[in-house]
């Protein structure tokens, strides 16, 4: 175990144990992870607030807690929150010029409950506008490059928080998953991500997109860091009505139970169009968990593709009414000098939005509007109902699904934003699991041309802690988790 | 004009009288300064969420149940989308294809004493918008949001009225019905119950319906006859000239007493309606509906037959009387406490002299229910005079007095029964009237209100009247 505080890398039990040990303080621990953020992140993009003032002296208060011993497992752990979750008193701007000028006066429950469990938040990460995106190329703060590769994209839309624990800013974070927003990025990254089931995490305070997919979930470098800090997220909130009413669970229970016996889907349609190096490094993972004693079981999941046509118009409808409130009168942009009232809400939204935020709530006016709501809107979801009956109908079989997170690796900056399709093709092997409501996983299984790839764990309803075992399993005995990119800045200086 | 039918259909808004708003904890207190009861959710900021006040539901079963509906077990809120400033949002959460109360009716009674169903398409759920405010400042609009997310009730009835006092019948019905039920103030002028009239004309019984307007957001009985009145007056007109009826919404002018159309393009909205994801489906069982149904309050129809058989009313005063539940409430204390019909007579006539029926409101009555009571009992044991307590009764409306005993006492205003205090009295008043004596006694017997009249005047008032008439006639007869 590293006790020195510039390893970048460590898990949470090791920081834990250094900070309970005074090896290092949090504060010394959140200054060097800031100095480390100074150095790279112009290169990455990673952050588009740091809350310097406020984490050291969140520092300052969680080390007086070590201090009287009254430290629990996340007291002093840094972490960066996607800038979809409202900080009080802190900018929350959803990657918009909508809310550049917005500083959130209330804190998410997310935020709320991770800072009295002892998490030092360092500041807000980058995000597609909104969280409309699979690269982090849509938002108003430029987008934000891989750190395994700058000149590729993070995935996303949480690409700000992956990238921000690949590149060992913070050891952990959180995302918000709508169709995959977790998911593609935590593969593309390298990291360790989930997007628990719908109504697991309460979204008050969560800036909504799609309320029926939107999903918090967080981002680690293993199985067991995520479990213990998904774990604090939990539990019902009497401020949102679609969050479960069931007290926070405890997602680490099953982290020591062995994969032999477990039983593992195969979906042939999340299967059959990979390339084979993507096959190739599947098939590795599999064997691996065969080998550790699970059984792969072939499964079809009949349904997906109908799934990204069916969460395009799904998508889209909510968000197009998610997002009249942006309107120019109680907060946020306000054009200059508008002649009347209906100039105020056409310049505000002109200007404010970008191109694919517009997009979808053009697409999500169309389809809900009188003649075509029940081609589009009620027809899509029929698919959602049907895609849910497919994986009811295969855990009857199987206690987990196992699928590519995405088709590939992470693609170049610019090589997809231009195509639509291409780019919303992204998120073909996560979508369903957000039209199901169920959670999800992605865990790094390999490489190819030195980009990392991910695994998708798909499990069922509230069955988190059994994804985060067998993930946690799997890295017993692999360390693709624990791969780290080489960071190099501009100054040409070394890794620090 | 008597060829044609007169076809309307009322939406009725009726806040509930919740002590939040239906989806955040914020006061719907009436009159606060603007935007003082508006919080982030009422705001629509981002990342909040609405959750149901589940004190709604409540009041809508019962609404359901008072007007022998439908309550369905599942029921879902929609958003309906559009833009202005009042609306914080860019959509109402409201219910459309789901309402929580559908197939309801109701009897009301017609000018020739018969009675009429009227039928009830539904009664959904819904929040208020904010208000826009275009007076007092320059140009510009202010907008208040306190009344944003208050919880209102529409009650939707079909098209089963036939004339302007047919629908101000119904909707005094279901005013009946809310305040009775508790769940609406009714309070009509400060918008607590509000009425949108659809009205449209045609020339025979089976001819397919005209073409309809909505004059919205009439706020009186008065108003609302007067502005159906004038809107079929308008559409005969219209017709009659061989012009064609707009389907259109149309806003009620008291003061000119004419309706004017309010949006051209209402054709032309379209309100994107579809589930709302924030919020789960109203899910309502038979043991909550039954346990509402044990606790709802008295239906009016029961409590005028009750008042009736239990304080020997007529019907028409037992009906005066339960219309309003507060009036109700007023009088039955009075009531319980002295004698029925006397009560009846004192609240009918001197506090609804003062006081609308419509808009009881007991913070607008100075005067206890136990201190009319006493009042009212205090002319049965003979202490003061029918016409000394309207005296009392003015002094307590104006707050000139609190209690009616001590009033009594400190002004001195106690009965004269005493016939050894009355008699010198009665003798000296026919001794200065000689003339009117020997009328009497020449058999013009009407002359006795005279003698008495002069007797009261002289005790200002306080003597035993039943008193001086007997003395007055013994005395006339005795000295004859």
């Amino acid at each position: 175990m590293t006790s020195d505080v510039n390893s970048p890398y460590q898990d949470l039990s090791v920081i834990r144990e250094n900070l309970d040990r005074g090896t290092y303080s949090c504060r010394e621990l959140t200054e060097t992870l800031l100095s480390r953020i100074d150095l790279h992140d112009s290169n990455i993009n990673a952050f588009i607030t740091l809350s310097r003032d406020e984490a050291l002296a969140g520092a300052d208060a969680q080390d007086a807690l070590i201090a009287r011993g009254e430290a629990g497992p996340l007291t002093g752990i840094p972490i960066a929150h996607k800038d979809i979750f409202c900080t009080e008193g802190v900018k929350t701007s959803a990657g918009s010029r909508m809310l550049d000028n917005f500083t959130a006066p209330y804190s998410a429950t997310v935020v709320e409950r991770l800072e009295a469990a002892g998490c030092v938040t360092l500041g807000k990460t980058n995000l597609d506008e909104f969280a409309m995106g699979s690269s982090n190329e849509n938002s108003f703060y430029g987008p934000v490059k891989n750190p395994w590769a700058t000149s590729h994209v993070p995935g996303g839309s949480s690409g700000g928080s992956a990238a921000a624990v690949a590149a060992g800013f913070c050891p952990v974070s959180t995302g918000t998953d709508t169709g995959g927003s977790i998911r593609q990025p935590a593969s593309m990254c390298g990291v360790t991500g989930i997007k628990p089931t719908y109504g697991r995490v309460s979204r008050w305070g969560m800036i909504a997109f799609a309320s029926s997919l939107d999903q918090a979930g967080v981002f680690a470098r293993s199985a067991r860091d995520a479990a213990v800090l998904l774990s604090a997220m939990t539990g019902a909130d009497p401020r949102d009505s679609t969050c479960i009413n069931e007290p926070a669970a405890d997602l680490t229970r099953e982290l020591n139970t062995q994969l032999s016996g477990l039983r593992v889907g195969i979906p042939e349609q999340y299967m059959s169009d990979l390339d084979s190096q993507m096959s190739d490094r599947m098939a590795d993972a599999l064997r691996e968990m065969e080998q550790a004693g699970a059984t792969l079981i072939d499964i079809s999941l009949p349904h997906t593709r109908y799934a990204v046509p069916a969460y395009y118009v799904i998508a889209p409808a909510e968000c197009s009414t998610n997002l009249s409130r942006y309107d120019g009168v109680r907060f946020g942009y306000r054009c200059e000098d508008p002649a009347d009232i209906e100039d105020l809400y056409k310049r505000s939204r002109s200007e404010a939005f970008g191109d694919e935020v517009k997009q979808r709530i053009l697409v999500g006016t169309f389809t809900l509007s009188a003649g075509y709501y029940d081609a589009y809107y009620h027809k899509a979801q029929q698919i959602r109902r049907l895609i849910h009956q497919d994986f009811d109908a295969a855990f009857n079989s199987v206690d987990v699904i196992a699928a590519p997170t995405c088709p590939g690796t992470a693609f170049q900056l610019g090589e997809k934003i231009s195509d639509n399709i291409a780019m919303y093709l992204q998120d073909i092997y996560t979508i369903p699991v957000n039209l199901a409501g169920l959670p999800g996983l992605s865990m790094p299984v390999g490489q190819i041309d030195d980009l990392p790839v991910g695994m998708q764990l798909i499990g069922r309803y509230l069955d988190e802690a059994r994804l985060l075992g067998a993930a946690h399993q799997f890295q017993q005995r692999t360390d693709w988790h624990l791969a780290q990119p080489t960071l190099k800045h501009t100054t040409g200086a070394s890794d620090v | 004009m008597s060829d044609w039918q007169i076809v309307i259909g009322l939406e009725i808004h009726a806040q509930l009288n919740t002590r939040s708003k239906i989806f955040s904890a914020v006061s719907t207190a009436f009159g606060a300064e603007p935007n003082t009861q508006a919080s982030l959710v009422d705001l629509g900021f981002p990342g909040v969420l609405p959750v149901t006040n589940e004190a709604v539901y409540e009041k809508a079963v019962a609404f359901g149940l008072g007007v022998s509906a439908q309550i369905n077990h599942r029921s879902v809120f929609d958003r309906k989308n559009y833009f202005y400033p009042d609306l914080p949002k860019g959509y109402q959460i409201t219910q459309l294809a789901d309402p929580i109360v559908e197939h309801g009716n109701v009897d009301i009674e017609l000018a020739d004493g018969s009675t009429k169903t009227i039928h009830i398409t539904r009664a959904h759920l819904e929040e208020d918008a904010g208000k826009s405010l275009h007076e007092d400042y320059a140009g510009e609009t202010g907008v208040d949001l306190n009344r944003a997310g208050t919880p209102l009730l529409e009650i939707v009835s079909e098209p089963d009225l036939r004339s302007a006092e047919e629908a101000s019948t119904y909707a005094r019905l279901i005013h009946k019905l809310l305040t009775s039920l508790d769940i609406c103030d009714g309070n009509m002028a400060e918008g607590s119950m509000r009425c949108d009239a659809n009205v449209s004309v045609r020339r025979y019984k089976n001819h397919p319906l005209g073409t309809r307007t909505e004059t919205k957001n009439i706020n009186s009985f008065r108003f609302l006859e007067q502005a159906i009145n004038y809107e079929v007056e308008r559409q005969i007109q219209v017709l009659e000239s061989g012009g064609r009826v707009t389907q259109e919404t149309r806003l009620y002018d008291p003061d000119r007493n004419e309706t004017r159309p309010m949006r051209s393009k209402e054709t032309a909205m379209d309100y994107r309606y579809f589930p709302e994801p924030d919020l789960l489906p109203v899910v309502i069982d038979d043991s909550y509906v039954e346990a509402i149904r044990e606790r709802l309050p008295e239906m009016p129809d029961e409590k005028r037959e009750r008042f009736e058989r239990a304080f020997e009313l007529t019907t028409e005063d037992a009906e005066t009387l339960s219309t309003n539940r507060a009036l109700a409430d007023y009088f039955e204390q009075v009531a319980t406490a002295s004698e029925p019909r006397l009560a009846s007579n004192w609240v009918r006539v001197e506090l609804l002299g003062r006081v609308s029926k419509d808009n009881f409101d007991m913070a607008q009555v100075p005067i206890p229910a136990s201190e009319l009571a006493t009042l009212i009992n205090r002319i049965s044991d003979d202490m003061i005079s029918g016409k000394i307590a309207k005296t009392i009764f003015e002094a307590l409306w104006n707050r000139e007095a609190s209690s009616v005993d001590a009033y009594i006492e400190a002004e001195g205003l106690k009965q004269v029964s005493d016939s050894s205090d009355l008699a010198p009295i009665v003798t000296s008043i026919i001794a200065a009237n000689p003339k009117q004596a020997e009328q009497y006694r020449a058999g013009k017997t009407k002359l006795l209100g005279f003698f008495v009249g002069q007797v009261m005047k002289e005790t200002g008032g306080r003597a035993n009247p039943k008193q001086v008439n007997d003395l007055v006639r013994s005395e006339l007869d005795a000295t004859g």
